[in-house]
């Protein structure tokens, strides 16, 4: 296991945060179109349960359009969206949202933040445990009284993952949630993520406009871009990541699919 | 207190910033002072009663804390955060209170010098206060100050009352529904363009000069200031915060109890104060019109008769009653941080 994102070593043992559930994701010609204007058509995606898939593309080419409509927090597109097997409901309780921000209430405590994304069925005294895991897991024990603007950036980002992952999501979903993060924490983040992915083993899809990250996280990573068959974005490219996680940022194998990404992405990797 | 304009930059600036000052603006505040500073702590100077402009754009300024909030050395900085940025919630009420009181000592000191002692002005132009106090004896012996004093209060926590029921309950309508705000505004905005005097003639002819009238117009005075700033703060809570919330499977009574609510207290209590002092100005404003009771009387009554002493008395007693009764809602207002926020 890769090193943790924090001081204090995260539990390796499995908790009773993991999933019981990781649940299948099928997308079938999803489109989208905001006041006329077409921004995404056409796409297909089918996961597997606890699969991580990343999604690339050019700024403003759908990414986050498509994660909100997985997650229900967009219900107007067009085409199906499965999960587990069943179409995805307005803001689905078997989904959970990670945000690029960590969108935490300031007037709450760590831990309270945490436990908004309980699921209301769940005893007190159950959730409390689950906390616990949670804080554990994200290496913020220390931290759980404190308040949103008293901790670090970083430290708001795996707060924001525990709320979203105190719910056991079937699946996932992560917004750019590391990019507006500084590189080193960036990194730090995505080891937690892993660390957080082999013990709940939940489907993760992920929105990235970072390659590096794509690679280092992704099983699959789901290339959004433009195609002469109509306006707006579709399914670029879809491609499998070679090797087991954690992954060696340098590698020459990744190095060249990151060439690839990159021109698909419309950027000369020879300047890179 | 000024209102700081943390409403849409919270995310940004938190990102870079591992516990530095960044959001200073927002200085927490343990629960103890909350329960424990007395009223007293209100009594600063330039914290009358303006906590905040009467459109406040901040979403989300300060912050009661709660029971488990803070470590020591955190605490200790943010004493001294509050304390440079928000004297109004300072939790020292014996040495705020010192420091408050030496400007009124130096001036109640002056005006013995320039007319007991001195004797630079006739008793017309400014009695002495120990001559104004005996006016409020004299007054108070025979029960007429009293009685002036409670219709005044009666007036203004009922009219102050109604207009900040309906200013809370417009307000939160026309912030939270869309289609209550497109079919509302636009005439409560026009009716709010009215300078609230002007309803006086029309409140006589239709209630007579009684109590109604009055009442009525207090409650038009405290009502704008209620509902534009619930109305304007319920519009600015940030709609990220209340997205992640439906993504967490709040809605409804729910999601306004846990995102929305604790957003604005701040702002609605800004409001609430604002609203109170409105109440206590269209009180004299009805009462100068047109009564034969109240503090308002008192002052036409006294301009009337010359009693200088008396004007002075009436005047002391409206600043006393309007500090005390927004003394009164700074303490509702703690107890709702620590409760909501």
């Amino acid at each position: 296991m890769t090193s943790p994102a924090t001081a204090e070593p995260v539990s390796t043992e499995p908790v009773s945060t993991t999933s019981r559930h990781s649940l299948t994701v099928d997308i079938h010609g999803m489109g989208r179109a905001f006041s006329g204007r077409t921004v995404l058509r056409d796409v297909d995606l089918s996961m597997s349960p606890g699969e991580v898939v990343a999604i690339l593309g050019a700024s403003g080419c759908g990414k986050s359009t498509l994660l909100r409509a997985v997650g229900g927090l967009d219900t107007g597109y067009s085409g199906k969206i499965l999960i587990g097997g069943t179409p995805a409901q307005a803001y689905d309780e078997r989904t959970a949202v990670g945000f690029q921000e960590p969108r935490l209430l300031p007037w709450r405590s760590v831990r309270k933040n945490i436990a908004l994304g309980l699921p209301r069925s769940l005893p007190a005294a159950a959730g409390a445990d689950r906390i616990d895991e949670l804080l554990e897991l994200v290496g913020l024990t220390e931290r759980a009284s404190l308040r949103p603007r008293e901790i670090s950036g970083g430290m708001a980002q795996r707060t924001a993952l525990a709320r979203a992952l105190a719910r056991r999501p079937g699946v996932l979903l992560l917004d750019e949630p590391f990019g507006a993060l500084d590189a080193l924490t960036r990194l730090k983040m995505q080891d937690l993520l892993l660390d957080v992915h082999a013990q709940t083993g939940t489907t993760v899809l992920l929105v990235t406009h970072d390659v590096d990250e794509a690679l280092q996280l992704a099983d699959r990573i789901l290339l959004l871009g433009p195609d002469d068959a109509g306006p707006g974005a579709t399914t670029a490219r879809l491609l499998e990541v070679p090797g087991e996680r954690p992954r060696d940022r340098a590698s020459a194998e990744l190095a060249a699919l990151r060439g690839d990404l990159f021109s698909g992405l419309g950027v000369d990797s020879h300047t890179h | 207190m000024s209102s700081v304009n943390t409403s849409s930059s919270t995310s940004s600036t938190r990102e870079q910033s591992p516990a530095e000052p960044a959001d200073a603006a927002l200085p927490a505040e343990p629960t103890a002072p909350a329960d424990t500073a007395p009223p007293a702590a209100e009594t600063q100077p330039d914290q009358a009663v303006q906590p905040a402009g009467p459109t406040p754009d901040a979403a989300e300024p300060r912050r009661a804390g709660s029971k488990d909030d803070g470590t020591a050395p955190a605490a200790a900085e943010e004493d001294q955060l509050r304390s440079a940025r928000s004297p109004r919630r300072s939790r020292v009420p014996g040495s705020a209170i010192a420091v408050g009181a030496i400007v009124p000592v130096l001036l109640l000191v002056l005006w013995w010098l320039v007319t007991d002692v001195l004797g630079l002005f006739t008793s017309v132009q400014l009695p002495a206060p120990q001559a104004v106090l005996s006016a409020g004896v004299d007054l108070a012996a025979d029960g007429q100050l009293y009685q002036h004093i409670a219709i005044s209060v009666q007036r203004v926590l009922l009219g102050f009352g109604i207009g900040a029921i309906l200013g809370l309950a417009l307000g939160a309508l026309l912030g939270l529904s869309r289609i209550a705000d497109r079919l509302l505004l636009p005439t409560v905005g026009a009716l709010r363009a009215v300078p609230s005097l002007a309803w006086v003639p029309l409140l006589i002819m239709w209630m007579s000069i009684y109590e109604d009238s009055k009442v009525t117009l207090i409650a038009i005075g405290a009502f704008f200031p209620v509902f534009t700033s619930v109305h304007a703060a319920l519009r600015h809570v940030d709609p990220q915060l209340v997205e992640a919330g439906r993504s967490f499977g709040f809605h409804g009574f729910r999601l306004f109890r846990t995102v929305q609510l604790p957003a604005v207290v701040p702002s609605v209590f800004s409001g609430l104060r604002l609203g109170l002092a409105q109440a206590w100005l269209f009180l004299v404003a009805a009462e100068l019109i047109a009564s034969s009771m109240g503090l308002g009387f008192l002052l036409t009554d006294s301009q009337d008769n010359g009693r200088t002493d008396r004007l002075l008395l009436a005047i002391l007693l409206l600043a006393i009653a309007g500090k005390l009764t927004d003394a009164l809602l700074g303490v509702l207002e703690r107890r709702a941080l620590t409760r909501w926020a």
